[in-house]
């Protein structure tokens, strides 16, 4: 059974508007790192939001480990198998220390007192801010915020994160922090990512990208897959990473460039 | 118009640990000056374009603007908004009207402009940030998305027709689409309105694309402050600062370090493709 599964999924906010999501058909696995991207409107939050329950469709489902949204009864456990990031820091974090701050999710879940110190220990270790967590949030680096956001998350034990493009109002330091932390709690601690971002170049990593428009998936494949149809990115008022644009410039001049996603294989494979 | 800060040191009162927010700044921008301004969260930037404007008064040292000491004069500080417009950061939170609309015409409301020459001024701000003056007018701020928001924010700023336009971090959440629309428009702005810009943002390709000089800061100070070809050739002091290098820059120095000569002040794709193209093909390493 897959972890995720929305079955012919619209979304209206409003009757007057057109639908901000139609028709969504949508499965993700256990495990899985995922990147969606999409124009500014193109319904990436609202799909966002059905995840967790913050919104429920107006027609077709969405399923969660077997749970359907639509049964109020469900929504305590898919909020705790579900966490959610979003993308300003400062809206997050509400206590005055960090520890508090992360145990904040399973102090509301009823888990007794020495489990939640566990848990917030492990969280703190698995974003790197265990060494801050006397720290007021407020004092910390946008990106260290991020993390501590996340680090409240993972003290939940979720199975999946969804991102909402967490890296928007960071510095360059801070996104490689905080995408750093995700690939780790991906790949070492099994948790599947859903990692929504206007940054092309953060999706490379990805096992696989959902490009949304309108509303619509417009639709999904590898990073190769979906970066090797640079007309059609641009046409949904998207783009591709810089390297990729630069082989295919490159490779227009006659230069023999094979498929590369990052600077690194871009310049192996021109200096090799 | 001359904006000069002398001396400036900046300690927020609210702020217990007493860290200078700005330490001793001294700085002269010059009409039809194109700045980037970059540095790591906390370094300055915002604090610094505030006072620019005279939204906040230095703790010392004085804000200078067409000869006006700013921080000494109580009047006058609505004459100096008015030509020196400031898109904040964050600039959704500032949405506050119930159209759209209405969000962009209160600047020019403000002027007391008549109500014929305010629709044109919005009409013709939401055309320049790419918002559909008929679609969008009469939409709620509050039901866009995050760059849309940020779209009508930038509006309502160039709808005071400003003569220095202040961008803290505009391009934070739009789109690849939406930030260039932005990129244009500010090349719009910069070479036909002959404005003077100041563009905060942690997008060093878009630093390097559109400045010609870049002033980067590091814990209220100003470390460099020089073309944007300068700044950027200083690889390891920008590492450091915990700032990116532009990627083509980041590109051409890493096949430099590989031995192919490319030069490395070059900030456009096209040229940057020429540049290795032409390397490749004279070059026996690669
Ligand atoms: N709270 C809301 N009320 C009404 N319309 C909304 C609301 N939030 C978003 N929308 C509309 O729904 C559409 C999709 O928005 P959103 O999911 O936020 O897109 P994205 O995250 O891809 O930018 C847009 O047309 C937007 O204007
Ligand atoms: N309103 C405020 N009150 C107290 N301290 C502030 C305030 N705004 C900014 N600061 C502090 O001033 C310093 C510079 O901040 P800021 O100018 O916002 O930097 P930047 O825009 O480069 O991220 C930081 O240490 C920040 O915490
Ligand atoms: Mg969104
Ligand atoms: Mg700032």
């Amino acid at each position: 059974m897959a972890l995720i599964e929305l079955r012919g999924v619209d979304f209206s906010y409003n009757e007057m508007e057109a639908p901000a999501l139609k028709n969504i058909n949508l499965t993700v696995e256990a495990g899985e790192f995922v990147s969606i991207i999409g124009g500014n409107g193109s319904g990436k939050s609202t799909l966002a939001k059905l995840l967790n329950v913050l919104l429920v469709p107006s027609a077709g489902e969405v399923i969660i480990d077997g749970m359907n949204t639509a049964d109020e009864e469900n929504w305590l456990k898919i909020r705790q198998k579900i966490g959610m990031v979003f993308q300003n820091p400062d809206n997050q974090l509400v206590a005055t220390r960090v520890e508090d701050d992360v145990a904040f999710g399973p102090e509301n879940l009823g888990i007794p007192s020495p489990e939640i110190r566990k848990r917030v220990d492990k969280a703190l270790e698995a974003v790197g801010m265990e060494r801050f967590k006397d720290y007021p949030p407020h004092n910390l680096s946008g990106g260290q915020k991020q993390r501590v956001a996340i680090a409240g998350i993972i003290a939940m034990e979720p199975e999946c994160i969804v991102l909402d493009e967490p890296t928007a109002m960071l510095d360059p330091q801070g996104r490689k922090e905080v995408m750093e932390t995700i690939h780790f709690l991906n790949k070492e601690k099994g948790i599947t990512i859903i990692h929504i971002t206007h940054f092309m170049e953060e999706t490379v990593g990805a096992d696989r990208i959902i490009v949304m428009n309108q509303g619509s998936i417009h639709k999904t494949g590898s990073p190769l897959e979906i970066f090797r149809e640079i007309d059609d990115l641009k046409k949904l008022g998207l783009d591709v990473p810089l390297v990729v644009e630069m082989a295919h410039e490159l490779r227009k001049k006659g230069i023999k460039i094979p498929d590369i996603l990052s600077i690194n294989e871009l310049v192996d494979s021109l200096c090799s | 118009m001359l904006i000069e800060l002398k001396n400036v040191s900046h300690i927020y009162a609210d702020d217990f640990q007493g860290t200078e927010a700005l330490k001793n700044i001294n700085l002269k921008i010059r009409d039809h000056e194109f700045i980037g301004l970059v540095g790591h969260t906390g370094s300055g930037k915002s604090t610094l374009v505030q006072l620019l404007n005279g939204l906040i008064k230095p703790s010392s040292g004085s804000v200078i603007i067409d000869g006006v000491n700013i921080t000494e004069e109580k009047t006058g500080l609505l004459g100096i908004r008015r030509k020196i417009g400031l898109v904040f950061q964050y600039p959704e939170h500032q949405l506050f009207e119930e159209t759209v609309f209405g969000d962009v015409a209160f600047g020019p409301r403000n002027l007391g402009l008549s109500e014929e020459e305010v629709e044109v001024r919005v009409r013709e701000s939401l055309e320049l940030v790419g918002l559909d003056y008929e679609e969008f007018k009469d939409r709620s701020p509050f039901n866009l998305s995050g760059g849309q928001q940020r779209k009508v924010a930038i509006a309502g700023v160039l709808a005071m027709k400003p003569e220095v336009l202040i961008l803290d971090e505009p391009s934070a959440g739009l789109d690849p689409q939406g930030r260039q629309q932005l990129i244009s428009l500010l090349e719009y702005l910069y070479n036909k309105k002959g404005m003077t810009i100041i563009l905060v943002s942690h997008r060093m390709e878009e630093i390097a694309h559109l400045a010609n000089r870049v002033i980067v800061m590091s814990e209220g100070e100003i470390i460099f402050d020089d073309n944007p070809a300068k700044v950027f050739s200083e690889v390891e002091r920008i590492r450091e600062l915990g700032l990116d290098l532009p990627e083509i820059t980041e590109i051409l120095w890493r096949l430099n370090r590989k031995g192919l000569k490319v030069r490395t002040d070059i900030f456009s794709l096209a040229e940057a493709v020429e540049e290795i193209s032409r390397e490749l093909r004279g070059s026996e390493i690669c």
